[in-house]
């Protein structure tokens, strides 16, 4: 190949001369540049090593179908793989390199595997997992795990970079009444009609740049175009590829923001990722040129004959002096002729041998051609070519390179997310778009039209026809017939090489050949799904834009069918690479999910908590002294709260408003305790089965009012509980007179615990008769004030098994509610609580939360079977003594305590029997914690049979992952105060 | 993406939506035979083409809604309340 820069071609930007480096050493290319042009202009013929055989590989296109010049753009945490240089802007400072080889795309020692090739050969893969014969006959696949790894490293695409990425993304919305894909002939056309008829349009463009293939021509001014549309206030998006349709006319986009620019603004997203919804899409995404399939077509130097056109009239660059275009059809003669004008020798092969075609003869054609072979390996030396009516090699033409158009494949792909299959149409050799259900319509030379008056009345019907199915006119229309050329094209998919052992590509990047497509059909894979699964035809990052209809082709006539019978793959999104960064948009790190803080959070921090995540929320964990652990605290602070008082921001829970006359009846169906005879001014504890009999939730109600009730739900299913209560109301029980309303950020709560309790908040209310032992029996409850006549709710429930209240104001009042009460708890030696010594306490007292209730436990296993009435019928009351849930040997829940008490163990340890250490065990242990108050480790969890079973019995503790094992006793789950005295004080 | 049109909200994303389920279910009394209620929770119809199903507009107005959905094509016929007394205000607003 000699490519060189041509004075007066291109539209590139001549004052402005970019430096770039390609594989370490420095080039100039010119604004408006491609990164391929640029190499082009460089006369760099090898830009890659292909996948398997590592051939080298230069660039077969000039856009989004690329499947050669894949390279490696920028380094370190910038470093960004399997980019189409023919798709990438030049920009001042750019760094790339060519994949797949080592040292580098010249001399590259994976060479050796174009030697090799009959063991890379289709399916490959799969038969290397099966084990390799006849060494591992039966044997399991150890070869393929010792080899692997160098499989991996010799057959990859690039390397992305493991680093973080220090750029940041964006996810943006946008709506409209008409979304046009391209920028076209047809795609104009569409838009500007239907901006005339007042519709709100978006126009969508990959390129930098409106035009299409208009780009390509010679005098195409593209200025003109855009004013145009912008003063009908039409959005232009340029640089931005829709990359997949999805229901209800919405069209996902990617934006490239700032990939073109040297050195972006920080604050600038490097990709946005757009969400359109849109009211109809018209699709002009044009049509992508085919190759041929025949021996060696992959040398460097073998291109489109279309991209040859764009990189001389839009870039400047001729890409070959001798010149050697092989076809079957009309579309390359305006460019045969253009590039021989431009200097170049051109020889015209044509496949056909009865046509007429104008031109001004500047070049040779020669009827009834097609190419046969390639000699060179690096750069093509010279052009074997046959008689299409006798293959075999006729004759020998020097040339530097060989321009290819097998015909054209228009882009369903958009559609075809839709679910729209195309159909084949034999006249133009190509699959055209089907009609969509949808508001879907498809213009210009995706719907086949090869000209370019044909694509721009196409685009005015597009928008009639969108007009009338938005209800908007009802006006007749018609599109062009699919084809446009003077002359028919000749089905031409491959030249069958007569030797044995050829390298006749169909998909470059994967490096599938036509004998991988035959080697397929003879192993059994006839269907297209699995031909390209098993030789991954159409499965690199072009998707097959080249070479699957070729592949196609192939199996048919092997099949002896017609294309049609075999059917295509389907088309998913995304059209074009999306990166990984863009899907994740803002939502990294801290920003990953929402976080949930209570009112009193800083004032929490402010008094040295240290804070832990659950769920969503933030919560203290545990409030140090000094220099004090996790462990040392928790322990501190537990028994702080056993001798005198703690305090504990309990807001986390989710709290429910249930009012109205029939929220009594409501709350009989779904707790499985009995409501009915709950007085105002009392809280019970509740426990709520799903349908099926297993325990969803617990929590308290509180009964404020005749028909008014206070409902707290745990942390971790608030919104669970929440809905489901408005399900029940909504979808079953309609004629319950009940409202309930979600007020968890409405109230702030702490939880006063421990023998002071009383004391401490006697001191904080108004009124100091209201928390009085009389007045707030255990489960009293009280609407009263704080001092300042703040309003407040005091409910006498324990968690921690010692006498306890909690206690709610709104949150705006939460800091001087913890103002206030700290400051009394202070006078009592008392402390502040994180959630670590609340644990500890509420494994001591046996209570259970979501590490026991897991969603696989029924009440029984609970050991709650008093909190199920058997007065009345619940939610759940009729399925949980069901089948399996009736048997005896359920896991019950139990506690644990080490044989040997100076041993700990960890929750997810695995309870066995003592000869039997194996699987599931008969048991596993939920929570552990350090006992202040026993002084050793304890733990909550299940054993099958529970406590009457196991009582007296050493069982082990397996712990397998943390290579641990003890030996264990059961004991009952009350481990402190099994009477529940402290409570009652 | 299926976009939902809420009677009280209007037409959104259905991100802002949870699924509910099977919306013809005739759930049996809360005294009904463990029987019956095994046949209601676990028997389930595998429809292809439209189907009655709840949706729950819970980033939203918190309505549970009736959705006839084709589960082959996504296309969206009705949008009602799931609650009586809500689809006669829905209907009365029209
Ligand atoms: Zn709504």
């Amino acid at each position: 190949m000699k490519a060189k820069r041509l004075d007066n071609y291109g539209k590139i930007n001549r004052d402005k001369i970019l430096s770039f480096r390609w594989d370490k050493k420095n080039y100039t290319g010119f604004e408006g540049d491609t990164l391929a042009s640029a190499l082009l202009a460089n006369n760099i013929g090898i830009v890659g090593r292909s996948f398997k055989y590592h051939r080298p590989r230069g660039i077969f296109s000039s856009g989004v179908e690329e499947s050669g010049a894949l390279v490696t753009i920028g380094s370190k945490d910038r470093r960004d793989p399997n980019v189409r240089a023919t798709t990438q802007e030049l920009y001042n400072g750019l760094e790339a390199s060519g994949q797949n080889a080592f040292p580098n795309v010249n001399f590259d020692l994976g060479g050796i595997n174009n030697y090799l090739g009959r063991f890379f050969s289709a399916g490959f893969y799969y038969k290397t997992f099966m084990g390799i014969p006849p060494f591992e006959w039966g044997r399991g696949t150890a070869i393929w795990m010792f080899f692997e790894k160098f499989i991996r490293k010799a057959a990859g695409m690039g390397s992305a970079s493991v680093l973080p990425d220090p750029d940041s993304y964006e996810h943006a919305h946008d709506f409209c009444d008409l979304i046009v894909v391209g920028s076209g002939p047809s795609g104009v056309a569409a838009a500007i009609e239907a901006a005339e008829k007042k519709l709100d349009v978006i126009l969508v463009e990959q390129d930098n740049l409106v035009g299409g293939d208009q780009l390509a021509e010679n005098d195409f001014d593209n200025s003109q175009i855009k004013n145009q549309l912008e003063n009908l206030g039409i959005k232009i998006m340029t640089r931005t590829t829709a990359f997949g349709l999805y229901d209800n006319c919405v069209v996902g986009l990617l934006e490239r923001v700032t990939d073109h620019i040297s050195a972006p603004k920080v604050n600038i997203p490097r990709q946005r990722f757009w969400t359109i919804r849109a009211k109809h899409i018209i699709v002009g995404a044009g049509a992508i040129e085919r190759h041929i399939a025949f021996n060696n077509n992959d040398i460097p130097g073998v291109m489109t004959v279309n991209a040859s056109k764009h990189y001389l009239n839009r870039y400047g660059v001729l890409t070959g002096k001798r010149i050697a275009i092989a076809t079957n059809n009309d579309s390359v003669y305006e460019t045969a002729q253009q590039l021989s004008e431009a200097g170049a020798n051109v020889t015209v092969l044509d496949s056909r041998t009865n046509f007429e075609i104008e031109t001004n003869k500047s070049f040779e054609i020669r009827k009834g051609c097609v190419p046969y072979n390639i000699n060179g390996s690096k750069k093509i030396v010279s052009l074997d070519i046959s008689k299409s009516e006798n293959i075999n090699k006729s004759e020998t033409i020097n040339c530097d390179q060989v321009l290819l158009s097998g015909g054209w494949s228009p882009a369903v792909h958009l559609l075809s997310h839709r679910g729209v299959k195309p159909k084949w149409d034999y006249s133009n050799a190509c699959f055209l778009p089907s009609d969509s259900k949808e508001n879907i319509t498809m213009v210009g030379s995706s719907r086949g039209l090869w000209n370019k008056n044909d694509c721009i009345a196409s685009g005015i019907a597009g928008t009639t026809d969108a007009l009338n199915r938005l209800g908007i006119s009802k006006t007749n229309y018609f599109f062009p017939k699919p084809g446009g050329w003077k002359n028919p094209i000749q089905p031409l998919y491959e030249v069958k090489y007569k030797k044995s052992r050829s390298k006749s590509f169909v998909d470059y990047q994967h490096d599938v050949t036509t004998d991988d497509v035959r080697l397929a059909h003879r192993e059994g894979f006839i269907s297209v799904e699995h031909l390209k699964r098993y030789t991954t035809l159409g499965m690199a990052n072009d998707q097959g834009k080249m070479g699957n209809i070729i592949g196609l082709s192939l199996m048919a006539e092997l099949l002896n069918k017609e294309i049609p019978e075999v059917g295509t793959t389907v088309f998913r999104p995304p059209y074009t690479p999306v990166s990984i960064g863009a899907l994740s948009g803002r939502n990294v790190g801290k920003h990953f999910r929402p976080l949930r803080v209570t009112p009193m959070h800083q004032w929490n921090i402010d008094h040295g908590a240290k804070m832990i995540e659950v769920g969503l929320y933030q919560r203290p964990w545990y409030y140090p002294k000094e220099n004090e652990t996790l462990s040392d605290s928790c322990i501190r602070e537990a028994s702080t709260v056993r001798k005198t008082v703690g305090i504990c921001d309990i807001t986390s829970l989710g709290k429910i408003a249930i009012q109205g006359p029939d929220s009594t009846e409501f709350l009989n169906r779904i707790y499985s305790n009995s409501f009915s005879k709950l007085q105002v001014g009392k809280a019970r504890y509740g426990i709520m089965l799903r349908d099926d009999g297993i325990v969803m939730d617990d929590g308290t109600s509180w009964r404020l009012a005749e028909n008014e009730y206070f409902m707290t739900t745990s942390t971790g299913e608030a919104a669970k509980v929440m809905s489901w209560l408005e399900e029940l109301l909504q979808t079953r029980w309609t004629d319950l007179n009940v409202n309930v309303t979600s007020v968890s950020e409405q109230w702030a709560g702490v939880s006063v615990a421990g023998p002071k309790s009383r004391e401490v908040l006697n001191n904080c209310v108004d009124d100091s008769l209201v928390v009085t032992n009389n007045n707030l029996p255990f489960m009293g409850v009280t609407s009263t004030f704080l001092k300042g006549n703040i309003p407040c709710r005091i409910a006498r429930i324990s968690f921690s098994g010692e006498l306890a209240f909690e206690v709610y104001v709104k949150s705006d009042f939460a800091n001087t509610m913890m103002d206030l009460i700290w400051e009394n708890a202070k006078k009592y030696d008392g402390c502040l609580y994180g959630l670590e010594a609340l644990g500890a306490l509420r494994v001591e007292k046996g209570h259970v939360t979501a590490a026991e209730l897991d969603g696989r436990v029924t009440i029984d296993d609970a050991g709650l079977s008093k909190m199920a009435s058997t007065k009345k019928s619940y939610i759940g009351s009729a399925m949980r003594k069901r089948g399996v849930l009736k048997n005896n040997d359920r896991e019950i829940l139990v506690g644990f305590f080490p044989t040997n008490l100076k041993e700990t163990f960890n929750a997810g340890t695995i309870v066995c029997e003592k000869n039997n250490i194996k699987g599931q065990g008969i048991g596993r242990i939920t929570s552990v914690t350090y006992s202040p108050e026993l002084g050793h480790w304890i733990g909550l969890g299940f054993v099958k049979g529970g406590l009457d079973k196991w009582k007296d019995t050493n069982l082990v503790g397996a712990d397998p992952v943390r290579n641990k094992q003890m030996n264990l006793k059961v004991v009952s789950p009350h481990m402190v105060d099994p009477k529940g005295e402290r409570m009652y004080a | 993406m299926i976009r939902i049109n809420c009677p009280y909200c209007g037409e959104r994303d259905h991100s802002e939506f949870s699924y509910g389920g099977d919306a013809t279910i005739n759930y049996p009394s809360l005294d009904a035979s463990e029987k019956e209620w095994t046949r209601a929770i676990f028997f389930r119809k595998n429809i292809k083409g439209f189907q009655f199903e709840t949706w729950h507009h819970s980033n939203g107005c918190r309505m549970w809604l009736v959705v006839e959905r084709s589960t082959v094509t996504h296309e969206i016929k009705s949008v009602k309340p799931c609650h009586p007394d809500l689809q006669k205000v829905v209907e009365n607003n029209k």
